[in-house]
């Protein structure tokens, strides 16, 4: 067993883990994260998605121990007291999830991207979210989506400094 | 995935002395985004797994007009496509690095990982070997079987499997060279030095000793030539490349001084053409007829189909052709 440090949306998580526990396993089955999906575990999906150090990667294809001492953000961190984060809002605005199982990742995933680039062009929101699998919406409304949270996001953004 | 014992050394030192003088006791990790998914399948079932990334002083990109690019062996691959030397300097190199698999694992994934990344023959990932031999007859499985991935080049026997990297033939094409520290200090070697194809199970795809840790890769600087590359890929990302080729093109006026051509996922190394291809193109104008006479030399001709695969002879053919045109085409 190894002993671990991972801040998880904010809070430190101490553990004892074995070497081979999946990051993934940690936050659903230590932290009680549930909403970082397994869907293929072999680095293919995306359901995964989880921000590490701010960067996405495939939380199946990532051991807790690697994550030692660096932080970890999860689709739980998203909305703030209540209120949904404009890419969760978007989603759902925009018809841009059927089942669900694939949300959390794409949204992650968008929201990295978002990250580094505030108004990507839909080529850009394609290839950014091209390690990413849906089998239900066909995709078209998950650029959509995409497209409005960013729209929403640098209209909050400039209403936050207009008011400074 | 099996248990194993997980260090975490301080220094390339350290590192060094906890890995095993036999392959597969121990196996070094870096973003892990290739092994995990060999130990999950119980490919690679290492005893001690040795992370290279706690290593210090091991992921910055350097650049200086004298002496070119040097990249840190756990530099991201995002972060080196990314980078502004790399982008200002290196363009074509940063295309290919952006093209590579998909967002997340470019995030997570290193360099020195990209480059020492296993194949992806399908008998190797379940488990036959790296030389896919049939068990009891101890035939090829990819003589007898599906080798419709399989290398057209370099594939007289016994390993016929692509060598992996998409970014190992374009960084062989700009002349890199690899360094490599081990009990007796460091080495350097060109990079398609590199790359060997195996004789027997107990040797792997590349020059490196099971305890030795691949610290950086250098690339001269840009002298000049013209670079370009291109990849036919089956899906435009989230997948390995059927056939690529990168060339490094020195031109004068408008004809070829010289020309360094370099095809992969054709051979279970990156495949650099030989002088008959580049006597095509010698002190001719680069044109459609002289570009498709260079990819005929390099893969019509050597080509050799295992049976499923002549149709990659052609692709790696047309990859060479777009290469070269690419190279030449007004920026
Ligand atoms: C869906 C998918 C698509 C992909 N598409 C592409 C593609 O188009 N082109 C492409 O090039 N790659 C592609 N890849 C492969 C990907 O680029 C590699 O998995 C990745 O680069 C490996 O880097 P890593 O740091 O995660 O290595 P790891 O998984 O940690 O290691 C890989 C191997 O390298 C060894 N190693 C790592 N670091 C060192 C070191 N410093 N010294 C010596 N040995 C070392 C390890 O022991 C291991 O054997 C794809 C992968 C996936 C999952
Ligand atoms: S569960 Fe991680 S990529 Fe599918
Ligand atoms: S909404 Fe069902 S997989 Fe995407």
């Amino acid at each position: 067993m190894k002993s671990v440090e991972i801040v998880v949306n904010g809070v430190e998580r101490r553990a004892q883990v074995e070497p081979r526990m999946l990051l993934v396993h940690f936050l659903r089955d230590v932290a009680g994260l549930t909403g970082t999906h397994i869907g293929c575990e072999t680095s293919l999906c995306g359901a995964c998605t989880a921000l590490l150090d701010g960067r996405a990667v495939k939380s199946c294809t990532v051991l807790a121990v690697q994550a030692d001492g660096h932080s970890v953000t999860t689709i739980e961190a998203l909305a703030s007291e209540g209120q949904l984060h404009p890419l969760q809002e978007s989603f759902w605005e925009e018809h841009a999830l059927q089942c669900g199982f694939c949300t959390p990742g794409m949204i992650m995933c968008a929201s990295d991207l978002l990250g580094s680039n505030a108004s990507p062009s839909d080529r850009e929101i394609r290839e950014g979210l091209s390690g990413n699998l849906c089998r239900c919406t066909g995709y078209q409304n998950i650029v959509g989506a995409v497209k409005s949270a960013s729209r929403k996001m640098k209209r909050r953004t400039a209403a936050t400094a207009a008011k400074k | 995935m099996r248990a194993f014992e997980y260090v975490t050394p301080k220094s390339k030192e350290q590192a060094v002395g906890l890995l095993s003088q036999n392959w597969g006791d121990t196996e070094l990790l870096a973003g892990g985004t290739d092994l995990l998914a060999l130990m999950k399948d119980d490919v690679v079932a290492p005893k001690r797994l040795v992370n290279v990334k706690s290593i210090a002083g091991l992921d910055a990109i350097g650049y200086n007009a004298r002496t070119g690019l040097r990249i840190g062996a756990l530099v991201r691959i995002a972060d080196f496509a990314d980078n502004a030397d790399v982008r200002k300097y290196y363009p074509t190199l940063a295309r290919v690095a952006d093209d590579a698999a998909s967002p997340q694992i470019r995030n997570q994934a290193t360099m020195a990982g990209n480059l020492c990344q296993r194949p992806r023959c399908w008998y190797f990932r379940n488990g036959f070997g790296l030389l896919a031999k049939d068990p009891q007859s101890g035939k090829s499985l990819v003589v007898e079987g599906d080798n419709r991935y399989h290398a057209i080049l370099g594939n007289d026997g016994p390993a016929y499997f692509v060598s992996p990297s998409s970014i190992a033939p374009a960084l062989i094409a700009a002349g890199a060279k690899i360094r490599v520290f081990g009990p007796s200090g460091a080495r350097e070697l060109p990079l398609e030095k590199f790359y060997v194809i195996p004789k027997s199970e107990n040797e792997r795809e590349h020059d490196l000793r099971s305890n030795e840790i691949v610290i950086e890769i250098v690339v001269p600087p840009p002298s000049g030539e013209r670079f370009g590359h291109y990849e036919v890929r089956q899906k435009a990302e989230f997948d390995w490349p059927l056939a690529t080729a990168s060339v490094a093109l020195k031109m004068s006026g408008n004809k070829v001084q010289a020309a360094r051509i370099v095809m992969g996922h054709v051979a279970p190394i990156p495949w650099v053409c030989d002088k008959y291809v580049e006597a095509t193109l010698l002190g001719q104008p680069l044109t459609e007829t002289t570009a498709n006479a260079a990819g005929v030399v390099a893969a019509e001709k050597p080509g050799k189909s295992l049976g499923k695969n002549a149709y990659k002879i052609r692709l790696a053919h047309v990859a060479v052709k777009r290469a070269l045109l690419q190279a030449v085409k007004e920026t």
